[in-house]
């Protein structure tokens, strides 16, 4: 007696999901946990239903198939992942190169049933391959007490390394981020400024800069922020910012 | 067999395109100030290579250059005008016999002025007057043939076949998602999916066909109406179109695949990326003898997708300056969270 397959179905077009759950319908052993319109429901779908599988369509709305897989990474357990797509030069030949499974539409009952058996959960070194397909995530997705919290990009104030973790700040609250603030830097470098060596912030939280006097009585550049109390210092290597300002 | 024959058709448009271009080929407008600056620039442009050729120092340079010139400027001062007042009579002969005028013309020119040169104002002869006519005469070959080389490259008949390149193309992902699409119907819905399948046979019927002349713009519409009823197959509520057409006349004509290729571009930036989906306004109208087409769509900066937009507005705008030059013009901008295209073209009727 095998085991019942979980899968969750991500795509933003109604006759696509149809068609798999038709498709799916033919297939013994799977039950469909849940079905979403774009990658950030997937996850919270996904969140609930704990599913075996996902299969996502890359080309979705909100968050895209690719940066769905990245954040599902966090999810305990952590769920195969197979990708969907009707045409996507770039990500087909990176699929191809990679190892990484994916299925073309109009899918085909025998591929799918394939892919189905021989579905296996993203290497690290396959989600790095998936990385250059994208412009840069839309979210940061932040493990706290076993679940996955999605930050959106734009509500994000400044990114401040500590010790192990990079702080996430938001208007709300703070959250403690794996990963390193010079990656973050490469990616949203359209977004964040550095303004200090162990600090993003983002150009448009910025609300002015003021001169003080540090404790030594000499002045320093701070940035004010919209939202936030606090202010951030700036180093003297970045005080150019502040006059283009 | 099917390799065979593309391959025969192509052989016979490239070998009527060069007839075609050779029976129309007509001399320079020797009317025209740019024609003369260009010949002026030409020939000047080969003095200073010979004159780099002759000196074996740099020293040497522009003391031959200024001995070059001198010999030089006046045979072109004096074929320039020469042709000027020639030139309604040299329009009207042959090309080819016109041609031989201008060489013959040139030699002539380029002996007497030689001549003079020597005989009154007693010049170290650069060269002999035979030798002046044979150098002016490959001069006058080169530029004549920079001339026919320029007009072969704007002629009509290579703009035709630049044309049929320039084809509206199918985005592979319009048709696999439309398929798809298709396909989910059949089991729930057979009645939608035939007359999803007949509107697609239309669409790519259009597609596949050759595009050369201008239909009226109701039949464009009607087009694009099949196209959308396509795509709300898969994108349902989300895809909303407003047409604002109560003014436009039916019968204008514009160049085939115009507006379908904006609305693919309109619901692939615009519809698809939005989670609720959005509403593409087109609104078409005359004024003053032009026909203007707006189209816009919802447009977020953060969904701005690589340059396959850029593409389609460049093809659109390069086959609308094919058919009317400067009378027509394409423009585009972001604003306001929209996303707007405005066309405009001469209203020309049947």
């Amino acid at each position: 007696m095998s085991q019942i397959l979980k899968i969750l179905i991500a795509d933003d077009e109604a006759p696509a999901r149809n068609r798999l759950r038709d498709l799916l319908g033919d297939i013994e052993n799977i039950s469909i946990v849940a079905e979403a319109k774009n990658g950030k429901e997937a996850l919270d779908f996904a969140a609930e239903s704990k599913p075996d599988l996902m299969l996502l369509d890359i080309r979705m709305p909100l968050m895209d198939g690719l940066e769905t897989a990245q954040h599902a990474q966090k999810l305990e357990p952590k769920p195969n992942i197979i990708f969907t797509t009707a045409y996507d030069v770039y990500a087909i030949k990176a699929f191809d190169l990679n190892a990484i499974d994916y299925l073309l539409k109009p899918i085909r009952l025998e591929r799918l049933q394939t892919a189905l058996d021989k579905a296996h959960a993203l290497q690290p070194k396959q989600i790095e391959a998936l990385r250059p397909l994208q412009k840069m995530r839309t979210h940061l997705s932040i493990h706290e007490r076993g679940r996955v919290i999605l930050v959106p990009i734009n509500e994000i104030v400044y990114l401040r390394a500590e010790l192990k973790y990079v702080t996430v700040r938001t208007v709300e609250r703070e959250y403690l981020l794996e990963e390193s603030l010079t990656n973050l830097e490469t990616e949203f470098s359209e977004q964040f400024l550095r303004l200090h060596r162990n600090c993003l912030v983002a150009s448009q939280y910025i609300a002015g800069y003021e001169k003080r006097a540090d404790e030594n009585n000499d002045a320093q550049w701070h940035a004010l922020l919209k939202g936030v109390p606090e202010t951030i210092a700036i180093s003297r290597r970045q005080q150019h910012l502040v006059r283009q300002h | 067999m099917f390799n065979n024959n593309t391959l025969t058709c192509n052989i016979h448009t490239h070998f009527n395109l060069e007839r075609a271009v050779r029976k129309n080929s007509r001399l320079p407008n020797l009317h025209n100030f740019g024609i003369h600056l260009r010949i002026l620039l030409i020939v000047n442009l080969l003095a200073v290579l010979a004159a780099m050729l002759l000196s074996k120092e740099i020293s040497e340079f522009f003391p031959l250059l200024a001995e070059l010139s001198a010999v030089i400027q006046p045979i072109i001062l004096m074929s320039m005008l020469s042709l000027y007042v020639l030139y309604p009579l040299l329009s009207k002969l042959n090309y080819w016999l016109g041609i031989l005028v201008i060489l013959l013309l040139e030699l002539v020119i380029s002996a007497t002025v030689v001549v003079f040169l020597t005989r009154y104002f007693s010049f170290e002869a650069v060269s002999s007057p035979i030798r002046a006519s044979v150098m002016a005469g490959v001069v006058t070959a080169i530029v004549l043939y920079y001339f026919y080389l320029q007009q072969r490259a704007y002629s009509p008949a290579i703009a035709e076949a630049r044309l049929q390149a320039l084809q509206a193309r199918i985005r592979p992902h319009f048709l696999f998602n439309s398929i798809n699409a298709v396909l989910s119907l059949i089991r729930s819905q057979p009645k939608r999916a035939e007359s999803a399948l007949e509107d697609m046979a239309d669409l790519f019927r259009v597609l596949m066909a050759e595009n050369r002349d201008l239909v009226p713009i109701s039949q464009e519409i009607a087009l694009c109406r099949q196209y959308l009823n396509i795509e709300s197959l898969r994108l349902e509520s989300r895809l909303n179109v407003t047409w604002q057409i109560d003014d436009m006349p039916p019968e204008a004509l514009i160049p085939p695949l115009i507006l379908q290729p904006l609305l693919e571009n309109a619901v692939y930036h615009g519809i698809e990326p939005m989670p609720e989906g959005g509403e593409i306004v087109v609104a078409i109208s005359t004024k003053h003898k032009e026909l203007h087409i707006n189209i816009s769509n919802p447009y977020a900066p953060e969904n701005d997708h690589h340059n396959g937009n850029k593409m389609a507005l460049k093809n659109i705008n390069e086959r609308l300056k094919l058919h009317f030059d400067l009378e027509a013009s394409l423009k585009s901008e972001a604003k306001n969270n929209r996303y707007n295209v405005h066309i405009r073209l001469p209203y020309e009727a049947k």
